[in-house]
């Protein structure tokens, strides 16, 4: 599933939407780093300020003959050639930037996912205010020192789960003189992965979900009693220490040294049957954050994936990764 | 939806971008400013002191309404100082109200956009009243600064040298186009439409009516009237008379010109040499355009008067330039019609009774007309006549008093007096006025005529003859025909500065000076329609059309544009260098199959291929090394480059 965030437009529109991609940018489909903007695909307009500029070496023109300044033709062609070298200057600004990619660090859906591209610029002379743009989000102007890379994070906001593609992106610039806009249109490959956003106030993990078909040999652990700590609203109740509770100390729980801690099964049948398949993954994605804040040890099982039981921030990766990608191909 | 386009030009101005506007303002503002009427110009300056102090304060701008009042009453006080709202001093006032009222409502960057095209706008003013070297420089340093500016408000925060340096730069780079659309573009005629009638600010120089003291004035001047360049050797500083108005009608005090009406062809025949010449004429709003006497051809767009002086079809606004030829020893005018000699023998009635009397004596011993000429001069000769330009004040009987009482006077008094004996004693004759002499300027060989240069003259009419050339002021101070006024007047008299005697050591400085000032005048602000067509058949584009002449300024602009581009591009290549060399060296691994993978970094790389190739751990690490320290370390010195090439391009696989 391609990540299109445009806006659904007429099939002529789009067609030739995509000629323009494919001619005029040489956009095929996202692009393996690195790139390097060629003359080719660098494109220089003027911007509303560079026609007020037209405008104004006109009305000079006028006045300059109207009056017969000799040195008001000169100043009016002073003005006209730094127009010109003002399109020669945004051009250079852009051309030959190397791009490169950077890595992205998964998000949950509804935050904001950050794409980092490296900037190189292998000019002796600085590139300044370029301004890149990702097709939904905030542009992000940036100035890379001449000989050396600069780093800009793109930050798109992430709106649903699975891999996320920054898409086109609009890498332009309008320095030195703000009358010309150079730009160009890049698609990197690259992509983050957008964790399903976890149900908030979700209800703890039931002991129910604990399995009792024995495929865990320390199902429940509830035997050697290893000690107490604070209770979180994700203990069960059968392990909060009730005696103390009733002396009118805070909540406790209970811990138990069975094969290395809790171990609980986060399992899609179990539960509530009303619940839709997103839903579902947001709850999931809940429990996976709080057996992590609990330091149980758990196991996942969706329809497709089951995750053997194990702690770990590498678990918690796969369990949210699993999550983020259910129901998509593994293509993708 | 953040879109930059509307993002970015609607960012804040910060004070630091204000600072850079508020300078560049001041710069193009200050000299236009100090023209202005104090109406205008002192509340303008006070806007522009209190916009810069709120800046440099960090104060909250005026809000809104208050500017829109602000706008109101400096329009109403335009139009009502001007009495107009429309020309080119009321709207340059304009121009500058808007200016300080922008600077106070600089919010946006796309508000310091439009402070800044209203400078560049600006710049023009600068040059309506003066088109020198120096104020063309000064309008180019604005530009610079102006740019610098505008660079700052594109991104805010960079250094000031750096801005300056990349302003100067690109205002640089921007001159071979502009010399190519200096040269090349068409230049029309102006003006389009009817200019108001303040476009061109008072000038001295001649006027058509004379009276005592009018030329003395004049004297006193020593700015341009006009420039000419002889074909061949100039003629004798004697001969050199430029003839200018004539003025027939006299009412006792003051000369005035005849209505004249036009000649089609030049009504004389050619005598003796023809001296050839080109005239630059600086402008001076009337329509006169000088030539020595007699000229033997109507510039174009010229017309012929009945008293033989030139006159271009439109008041010279714009100096002037125009080839002439002259026959020196020509004479006009022998079949003169009644009329015209009987204007030239009108006196008012019962003024000036000795000067009549005197004239009336001579009338009656001489033979002829040239007797009583003779006699005239005879008598300014022996009568002890000073030149001066400080004659005492003349009354109502301005001829007698000056000749028997005063005796003291320049040109214009000689010459009136001298015309009124001829009258007097019936003798047709009349006042020409115009400049005599001039000076040669060695080092580009230009005469110069200054407005110091002004003269009087007189023409009387002789049977047979025609119109006679009589000078009276050569037979009281002959040096003053041959060798320019400085050298006739007394000392003491008033001079224009450069001319005193004094200062002849700095003559040779002068007349460089001068001289880059003349070619300034003739190729950059004399740079005309005309002078374009001369250029064009000069370089061998005669009758030019625009479609060749579009062609010449696109091939030029194409080549120019190619040459940057490839400047833009260039860079690169030479940077290029050292990735190239990187690149050949994984090309040469890969036939071991150890090509640099392209996540790999030199170290790892040559760690890799140490690891496969023991013998090229050492050659690869140092290769690595290198390539790391130029690419990523300080840099190997200028040579660093060269040096790692040659060592890829020296690498084999095997020993």
């Amino acid at each position: 599933m391609t990540p299109t965030l445009a806006l659904p437009a007429a099939p002529a529109l789009a067609r030739l939407r995509d000629f323009v991609d494919r001619w005029l940018f040489r956009l095929a489909g996202p692009e393996p780093a690195p790139i390097v903007l060629g003359q080719r695909r660098v494109f220089v307009l003027p911007t509303r300020a560079g026609l007020a500029f037209a405008a104004t070496i006109v009305t000079l023109l006028i006045g300059s003959i109207n009056y017969g300044l000799s040195l008001g033709y000169a100043l009016t062609f002073l003005l006209a050639g730094l127009g010109v070298v003002s399109i020669l200057h945004a051009f250079r600004n852009l051309v030959h930037l190397g791009i490169e990619y950077g890595r992205c660090d998964p998000v949950f859906c509804g935050g904001v996912a950050r794409f980092p591209l490296v900037l190189s610029n292998r000019r002796a002379q600085a590139r300044i205010a370029l301004v890149l743009t990702p097709a939904v989000g905030e542009p992000a102007v940036v100035d890379v020192a001449g000989g050396a890379s600069a780093v800009v994070a793109l930050a798109v906001p992430a709106r649903r789960r699975g891999w996320q593609r920054p898409g086109r992106i609009r890498i332009e610039t309008t320095f030195p003189l703000g009358l010309v806009r150079a730009w160009s249109v890049i698609e990197p490959d690259m992509r983050c992965l957008v964790w399903p956003s976890p149900e908030r106030n979700a209800p703890p993990i039931e002991a129910g979900q604990s399995p009792s078909d024995g495929t865990s040999a320390g199902a429940g652990g509830s035997d050697d009693f290893s000690g107490l700590r604070g209770h979180r609203p994700s203990d069960s109740p059968r392990h909060v220490a009730w005696k103390s509770a009733a002396r009118g100390a805070a909540l406790l729980t209970k811990l138990f040294a069975g094969g290395g801690g809790d171990t609980v099964w986060l399992d899609w049948d179990r539960l509530d049957a009303g619940l839709s398949a997103e839903a579902r993954l947001s709850r999931l994605a809940a429990q996976v954050l709080r057996a992590r804040d609990g330091g149980v040890r758990f196991g996942l099982r969706i329809p497709g994936v089951v995750l053997a039981p194990q702690s770990g921030a590498a678990h918690v990766e796969a369990c949210l990764k699993a999550l983020a990608l259910h129901g998509e191909s593994p293509a993708r | 939806m953040a879109n930059p386009r509307r993002a970015e030009p609607g960012a804040c101005v910060s004070p630091r971008q204000a600072i850079w506007l508020l300078a560049a303002s001041a710069a193009v503002v200050a000299p236009l400013i100090v023209k202005l009427p104090a109406v205008i110009g002192v509340p303008s300056g006070i806007l522009f002191v209190y916009a810069a102090w709120l800046w440099a304060r960090g104060g909250r701008l005026p809000p809104p309404w208050l500017l829109a009042i602000l706008v109101a009453v400096a329009t109403a006080a335009i139009a009502i100082a001007y009495r107009s709202a429309f020309g080119r001093e009321p709207g340059v006032a304009m121009l500058l109200a808007f200016l300080a009222l922008k600077l106070l409502e600089l919010r946006t960057r796309r508000d310091g956009f439009t402070v800044a095209l209203l400078c560049y706008f600006l710049l023009l003013a600068l040059l309506f009243d003066r088109q020198g070297p120096g104020v063309a420089a000064y309008a180019v340093a604005g530009v610079v600064l102006v740019t610098a500016a505008v660079l700052q408000i594109a991104r805010d925060g960079q250094p000031a040298r750096a801005t300056i340096e990349r302003a100067l730069v690109m205002t640089a780079q921007a001159v071979p186009f502009m010399l190519v659309f200096f040269v090349l573009f068409p230049r029309v005629q102006g003006p389009l439409w009817g200019l108001p009638k303040d476009a061109f600010s008072a000038m001295s120089g001649l006027s058509d009516t004379m009276t005592p003291g009018s030329i003395g004035e004049l004297s006193l001047s020593g700015a341009l009237a006009f420039r000419v360049k002889f074909a061949g050797a100039p003629p004798a500083q004697r001969d050199l008379y430029w003839r200018g108005p004539v003025l027939t009608r006299f009412d006792g005090r003051t000369w005035r010109a005849a209505r004249s009406t036009p000649h089609d062809r030049i009504p004389w025949e050619p005598a003796g040499k023809a001296v050839e010449y080109v005239v630059t004429l600086e402008p001076h709003n009337q329509r006169w355009l000088f030539a020595l006497e007699l000229p033997g051809l109507v510039p174009e767009a010229a017309v012929m008067t009945s008293e033989f002086q030139l006159l271009a079809r439109t008041p010279v606004h714009q100096r002037a330039l125009y080839p002439m030829r002259s026959w020196l020893e020509a004479s006009a005018g022998a079949a003169e019609p009644e009329a015209t000699l009987g204007e030239a023998r009108r006196l008012p009635a019962r003024s000036n009774p000795r000067s009549r009397m005197l004239a009336s004596r001579w009338r009656a011993t001489a033979a002829d007309d040239s007797g009583v000429i003779a006699q005239a001069l005879a008598h300014f000769r022996r009568e002890p006549f000073v030149y001066t330009l400080t004659p005492p004040v003349l009354g109502k009987e301005a001829i007698d008093e000056f000749l028997f009482g005063t005796r003291r006077g320049f040109c214009e008094h000689y010459a009136g007096a001298f015309v009124f004996l001829m009258r007097a004693a019936g003798v047709p004759a009349r006042v020409v006025t115009g400049y005599q002499g001039g000076e040669i300027n060695p080092v580009d060989s230009y005469l110069v005529v200054r407005q110091s240069d002004a003269h009087a003259w007189a023409e009387v009419w002789l049977a047979g003859r025609g119109w006679t050339r009589i000078d009276p002021t050569a037979a009281v101070a002959p040096s003053r025909i041959e060798r320019g006024i400085a050298a006739a007047l007394p000392a003491g008299d008033p001079l224009p500065f450069l001319m005193r005697s004094e200062l002849d050591w700095l003559r040779p400085l002068r007349f460089r000076w001068e001289a880059m000032g003349n070619a300034w005048d003739q190729w950059v602000i004399g740079y005309t329609a005309a002078r374009q067509r001369e250029l064009f058949g000069r370089l061998g584009m005669q009758d030019a059309d625009w479609r060749a002449i579009g062609g010449a300024m696109g091939a030029l602009l194409a080549v120019m544009l190619s040459a940057f581009g490839a400047w833009a591009l260039h860079e690169h290549a030479r940077q290029d260098a050292v990735a190239g060399a990187w690149s050949a060296f994984s090309r040469k691994m890969s036939r071991l199959g150890l090509a640099r993978r392209p996540h790999e970094g030199p170290t790892d790389y040559a760690r890799r291929i140490g690891a496969a190739a023991p013998r090229l751990a050492g050659p690869a690490a140092e290769l690595a090394g290198l390539y790391a320290q130029l690419r990523y370390g300080r840099g190997a010195g200028p040579g660093g480059s060269r040096e790692f090439v040659r060592r890829v391009r020296s690498f084999r696989l095997r020993p």
